[in-house]
């Protein structure tokens, strides 16, 4: 494909979609798939008798609670709940009482879609429909009209962070890449998102597959890498079809492979599934994965930019980050690092779930307050329950209690309160979750998926996790806290990865901010929460 | 393994096809892999183990794997757990998973490659009925 092949395509596209009366788009990802998507977009589709009407897939609308969602581009509205049987109404166009979401909606008025733009307007299985919303235009201006390092430059003037967790600046990962020497470098997006309740990359990845794509592309093009993988979850059947789906597509029109756009440039993208091992999220045991090995990570330095895949420097980042990049080089670095918080600018995408009105997936700029997410967007608890905490990060993270709702969600802000931004997942916990429990289940989880070659981790979680499941048994003893704080230090200090490293986090967290609770469990034998079954002891 | 040109760093995708095509991995199969790819069984064996997706024993007839992510959890998961566990019989092969990410509509179960949304104990027996072999789709229950 040349340029003015993909201009032609795109004035094409957007002319022959002009030309229609009416664009029935139907979210067409896991969540709403499980939910009935299909069969209601066939449903429509039996009922749309006339060509000016297409009636197509697209990616997450966001409000997941209330789906499946069908968006009608001629009255601009998103139906909610949809079943078959709306299908007669929705085919022409008429309201439905009740089940219709506008733009100015609460839910919609609040976000800022840049990375979730083309969901709800294309089709993922359609690289047509990306490029007539300018897709590929940014890896276009990125090889014609760009020097690899004036790439670096405008990923670093606009100080994305890195979105996977870390936060570590992006344009500085991309820049000791690109310094190096080295003529064979690779490309590695991370899509094994592990945390439990995080859906955003797996959303991005079913919903818009070529925004990731043409990310990476220009990041190849930026560091000199001609090789990207892309390292998906096993569990995520639909992400690794469509992912198969849009390489195929973007080889085929010849904005993958060799000579892309017209230029010397050559990069071309292949699949690597995990295999159910949440330690793969690690930068360096993704890496070994992917060489075939088991997910267990090595000592840094050296860092992947330095050394990675098979020895060769090699740049890491999340599915949301690269998901950011078309439009940073499309509207400029400068223009990204004025949007959300100096200190961490952009969008993020977060999951919203748990005991609130609207989960979901919900993007707004960085630094947005939680009380504005949980309860201008996502409705609030509801009624008869009450809050107690949002949980952040994870098995990583730590929880937010009430008294910081006003707490802008940035990188800084949610370390300095003991906890972490991680990859965007957002639980809301009420009064009848028992915060000891909370840490249990995350270290239970650490425990299970400790790698094993380092023994803080891997004999750090297996005690900790009997302490706070004994004290859940009512079995605590006042020495408890001693030991669990003792261990937390001992994996923070001495353990190989991230995974030992973030383990104490929740218990840690849920010490300091509820501490009373634990008090309870071991002086009285009592779950406050109602929830521990405190057997014997009582 | 000719696609990846009997490479050894091809293993887990060897290994998934292989999971594909015979549903689990025996002994014998994995013996034939390490032999292709010129790895030592051990090796082969050692990856194998370590990933959780990898199967060692023929599924049973039916298979439900109840998610155990945080939203789930919060949901009541373990009790659906509990009650698959309780109520079904040899025929069925009950699994947790870390997470399958459809967090908006916890609790889920995917029961014979279905995936069930917003599960409670109580429309569990209705939709296991469902399964069992009479028409599809059970009723999902709307949102209070």
């Amino acid at each position: 494909m040349t340029a003015e092949v993909l201009h032609h395509t795109r004035h094409a596209e957007q002319d022959r979609q002009s030309r229609l009366k009416n664009r029935i788009l139907c979210c067409s990802v896991a969540g709403c798939l499980s939910a009935g998507a299909e069969g209601v977009r066939e449903a429509i589709q039996n009922e749309t008798d006339h060509p000016e009407t297409e009636v197509c897939r697209t990616g997450c609308m966001g409000l997941c609670s209330r789906g499946p969602l069908v968006r009608s581009s001629a009255n601009d509205v998103v139906y909610t709940d949809v079943t078959p049987r709306d299908a007669r109404a929705i085919a022409h166009g008429e309201p439905i009482e009740g089940r219709m979401l506008r733009p100015d909606h609460p839910f919609y008025a609040g976000q800022r879609r840049l990375i979730l733009a083309n969901s709800g307007y294309a089709d993922p299985e359609r690289i047509g429909d990306y490029i007539a919303l300018g897709g590929y235009q940014s890896l276009l201006c990125a090889l014609a009209e760009m020097k690899p390092e004036e790439i670096v430059g405008e990923v670093k003037k606009s100080r994305l962070r890195g979105r996977g967790g870390a936060g570590y600046p992006a344009g500085l990962k991309w820049e000791l890449v690109a310094r190096h020497p080295s003529s064979t470098k690779y490309v590695i997006c991370n899509a094994d998102e592990g945390d439990p309740g995080a859906f955003m990359n797996r959303s991005v990845l079913e919903g818009d597959p070529h925004r990731v794509l043409e990310g990476m592309a220009i990041a190849g093009r930026a560091v000199g890498a001609q090789q990207g993988y892309i390292y998906a979850r096993g569990e995520s059947p639909l992400a690794i079809e469509r992912i198969r789906t849009a390489i195929a597509q973007a080889r085929r029109e010849g904005l993958l492979g060799s000579r892309i756009l017209d230029s010397s440039f050559q990069f071309e993208i292949d699949l690597r599934i995990g295999a159910g091992a949440y330690v793969c999220g690690e930068e360096t045991a993704l890496i070994a994965s992917i060489e075939g090995k088991r997910g267990q990570p090595v000592p840094r330095p050296p860092y992947p930019p330095e050394s990675g895949l098979w020895g060769q420097p090699t740049l890491i980042n999340n599915v949301e980050t690269f998901a950011n990049i078309s439009t940073i080089i499309e509207q400029g670095g400068e223009w990204f690092a004025s949007i959300g918080a100096p200190a961490s600018p952009g969008t993020k995408v977060f999951a919203l779930a748990g005991r609130i009105v609207r989960t979901g997936l919900v993007e707004v700029p960085i630094g947005t307050s939680l009380r504005t997410i949980l309860f201008d967007l996502g409705g609030g608890v509801p009624e008869g329950y009450q809050f107690k905490a949002a949980q952040t990060g994870g098995p990583a993270g730590g929880c937010i209690p009430a008294q910081y709702l006003d707490l802008p969600m940035d990188y800084d802000s949610l370390t300095r309160i003991g906890t972490m931004m991680g990859s965007g997942g957002l639980i809301v916990m009420d009064t009848s979750s028992c915060m000891v429990d909370v840490a249990r289940f995350f270290m239970e989880f650490c425990r299970d998926e400790s790698c094993g070659k380092c023994i803080p981790c891997r004999a750090g979680t297996v005690q900790m996790h009997e302490i706070l499941a004994r004290m859940t048994r009512g079995e605590g003893v006042e020495g408890d806290f001693k030991m669990l704080e003792e261990l937390s230090g001992l994996l923070k200090e001495a353990s190989l990865c991230g995974l030992g490293l973030a383990a104490p986090n929740p218990v840690l967290s849920t010490l300091r901010h509820f501490r009373e609770e634990y008090e309870e469990h071991i002086r009285e034998h009592r779950c406050p929460a109602g929830h521990c079954h405190m057997g014997a002891a009582q | 393994m000719a696609r990846h040109r009997y490479s050894g760093d091809a293993l887990i995708e060897v290994l998934h096809v292989a999971q594909q095509l015979y549903g689990y991995l025996s002994h014998p199969l994995l013996r034939t892999v390490a032999r292709k790819l010129k790895l030592p069984p051990s090796r082969v064996l050692g990856v194998a183990t370590f990933y959780h997706l990898f199967r060692f024993a023929p599924s049973r007839e039916h298979r439900a794997v109840v998610c155990m992510g945080t939203a789930c959890y919060a949901a009541g998961a373990p009790d659906l757990l509990a009650r698959l566990r309780h109520r079904c019989g040899d025929n069925w092969t009950i699994e947790e998973a870390r997470c399958v990410g459809s967090c908006g509509l916890a609790a889920v179960v995917n029961c014979d490659g279905a995936a069930w949304s917003r599960v409670t104990l109580a429309d569990l027996e209705a939709r296991l009925s469902c399964a069992a072999g009479q028409a599809p789709s059970a009723q999902i229950q709307p949102r209070q």
